[in-house]
């Protein structure tokens, strides 16, 4: 026993320092997290109490102050009667604009995505992976390139300046990210799984909606997430293809905080700033748990 | 009927040959095991006869019929694979019914086959569980029932004990034997474990860099073997190799290599010998046996043990003779012995393989 035992109690003193290097390395981390939460976490606890303050409360205490006559006002009057130029609706025409861009426009294009990422995961046909590279190439060309051949487009077909422009831009601009997601996410499962199917006899759509669909909820989720984002975060596409009546809300804050007739209401464009902002948050707080699954499972990995 | 015929089948990856010009015809109700180390082609060859894979050049037919570009659906195969391949979003039950669901072939129908594959193969406990919540002899069961519903004439399974241990792995073998007594279908069966081969096998073929190098029975495959790698392949502990010449003389052959001797004039040879023929003698250790002292008789000789190693069953010897290489041979495991002590063995020649060194062909 003895001779078993005295080489593990040499061993212990190292041990013993390296865990108490981990404690201080622990501690270290830890407040280094902190400290940078309390940095980005600034501007949104300076934004939530100047939106609940008067102007004259906001000119004349600090900007960290807590709002001494607490008040909704400022939301309510960013929401529905803020004024963008001439008309004074709020927010709220922007809200519903965005809604009706965001809901189609991420639902194609995950659908497309899912599809070209089976088809070229599973259907290898010859040159593949020079398609592949193609499309990943147009994930790398900026926006701006395509804007006015795209108007030019638009116009002659007739949907310039409506919602189905915007929508078809998304649709185009997410295929090369979502694709590439997809396809990572179906190479990583077993082909067997596939020739199983399509010894059973499944067809091409067959063995996606049946077989593979139901498998992907993880990278679904994970395209979900970053296409709600882009989609309602998007400036530059709304402004440019969605014409004057459907402006989406980004467009309408840029507009709202921009307008500079008259006192500049930090207050009302500090609401409407949040409330532009509620939807990817809203989804980020919801499905953080998913969204770290679905990359930890394997999801994004190159 | 699962009559399949293969003609000069080409398969060809960039511009290396998989298959070259491979022929291969099985009867009908056949059990054919390819046997090969990997990248030896065998899957490859399972795959192309399944659809999964596209032929360059020659045919596939089954039952006459030619199905070399027909779809994997429409060739009236089942299919098993080595990582079950089940559908892990549906249930057992799901799992084997989908291909019937997908052929629309009516609910009560479905069940019915479902349920006498389940009861064929134990699952019916299992029938409404998920594959997830199976251990992995359970889901090569419920792959092996899959295959079963499709009402197929042909059976392919690639690999399909691979993944399991080693008990587990012979009561499958066991029930897959069992299986294609009742069935009677053709079973096509790709693996590189020699046991499972020579157990289930009707026929074996021995594949080696897209080459079917014999095609035979596994007695005969074991026994006979067509070349020096199909001999050193099969058999465990391996087959024991001697480099020397043959001499023949009035009616006699003997094998000499580094003061060994061998009359070998017992041993059945296909072509006649000739005289300073370079060749190597297969030795399996089963056909070394010990013998009490020494005998005036044929092909006994002295050695020495060198090592020792009890298998269970039997007793693995290396032995060193004179021509300095040790052999090995088995023995009872109720006989004991030392390092270097001294026996004597009789080489049973008549029960040897003997190749030519130049083609490495039997002689």
């Amino acid at each position: 026993m003895l001779s078993i035992l005295s080489p593990t109690r040499s061993k212990i003193a190292p041990k013993r320092t390296s865990s108490f290097q981990m404690k201080w390395g622990r501690i270290g981390i830890y407040g280094f997290l902190l400290v940078t939460a309390l940095f980005f976490l600034l501007p949104l606890y300076v934004m939530l109490v100047t939106s609940f303050k008067g102007l004259d409360e906001i000119r004349l205490s600090s900007i960290f102050a807590l709002p001494q006559h607490f008040t909704w006002d400022y939301w309510q009057m960013a929401w529905s009667s803020a004024c963008t130029g001439l008309e004074c609706n709020g927010l709220q025409v922007g809200f519903w604009n965005s809604v009706q861009i965001l809901i189609p426009s991420v639902i194609i294009s995950v659908m497309f995505g899912a599809i070209n990422g089976y088809a070229l995961s599973f259907w290898k046909i010859k040159g593949a992976n020079i398609l592949f590279a193609c499309l990943l190439l147009g994930a790398f060309i900026p926006y701006q390139v395509f804007i006015y051949p795209l108007i030019r487009v638009y116009a002659e077909i007739g949907i310039y300046g409506t919602l189905t422009g915007v929508v078809v831009s998304h649709v185009i601009f997410g295929m090369p990210i979502m694709t590439l997601l997809f396809r990572n996410y179906y190479s990583t499962l077993p082909l067997e799984l596939f020739n199983a199917a399509r010894i059973d006899g499944a067809g091409f759509f067959k063995v996606f909606f049946v077989i593979m669909l139901p498998m992907s909820t993880p990278i679904i989720i994970v395209a979900v997430i970053m296409q709600v984002t882009n989609i309602w975060n998007d400036f530059l596409i709304g402004l440019v293809f969605a014409g004057n009546d459907n402006l989406p809300m980004t467009v309408q804050l840029n507009n709202i905080v921009n307008t500079t007739t008259g006192e500049r209401a930090y207050n009302v464009n500090m609401a409407a700033t949040i409330l532009t902002s509620l939807v990817p948050l809203i989804i980020y707080v919801a499905s953080g748990r998913w969204f770290v699954r679905g990359i930890a499972s394997g999801a994004v990995k190159g | 009927m699962g009559h399949v015929s293969i003609n000069q089948l080409d398969i060809s990856y960039d511009t290396s040959f998989i298959l070259n010009k491979l022929d291969l015809l099985i009867e009908d109700g056949e059990f054919i095991v390819l046997l090969g180390p990997s990248g030896c082609g065998k899957s490859t060859l399972l795959n192309a006869i399944g659809g999964l894979i596209d032929a360059n050049g020659g045919s596939i037919s089954f039952d006459g019929k030619d199905v070399t570009w027909a779809d994997p659906k429409d060739r009236g195969i089942g299919m098993v694979f080595q990582s079950y391949a089940l559908y892990p979003t549906m249930t057992v039950e799901r799992n084997m019914s989908f291909g019937l669901r997908i052929a629309g072939v009516d609910k009560k129908k479905i069940e019915e086959k479902v349920s006498w594959a389940a009861k064929l193969l134990q699952l019916e406990p299992l029938l409404k569980r998920k594959p997830s919540a199976l251990s992995g002899g359970q889901r090569q069961r419920v792959a092996i029932g899959r295959a079963l519903v499709r009402d197929a004439s042909i059976y392919l399974f690639d690999e399909p004990l691979s993944n399991l241990d080693a008990k587990l792995r012979a009561e499958l073998r066991l029930e897959i034997k069992k299986l294609h007594q009742t069935l009677k279908s053709t079973m096509i069966y790709v693996t590189h474990d020699q046991i499972e081969a020579l157990t289930l096998a009707d026929r074996i073929a021995v594949m080696k860099d897209g080459i079917i190098q014999q095609l035979d029975t596994p007695y005969n495959v074991y026994n006979k073997p067509e070349n020096l790698f199909v001999a050193t392949f099969l058999g465990s502990p391996a087959m024991n190799c001697l480099e020397g010449t043959l001499y023949t003389e009035r009616g006699h052959t003997t094998f000499f290599s580094n003061n060994i001797l061998f009359d070998v004039s017992d041993y059945p040879f296909v072509k006649p010998p000739m005289n300073g023929q370079l060749v190597t003698l297969g030795i399996r250790p089963e056909h070394i046996l010990i013998v009490e002292g020494e005998k005036e008789e044929k092909n006994i000789i002295k050695g020495e043990v060198a090592l020792v190693e009890p298998m269970g069953s039997e007793t693995l010897i290396w032995t060193n003779f004179n021509s300095g290489k040790a052999l090995s041979h088995s023995a009872s495991s109720d006989q004991f012995f030392s390092k270097g002590e001294e026996i004597w063995v009789k080489v049973d020649v008549s029960r040897c393989s003997i190749f030519d060194a130049d083609t490495s062909y039997r002689l």
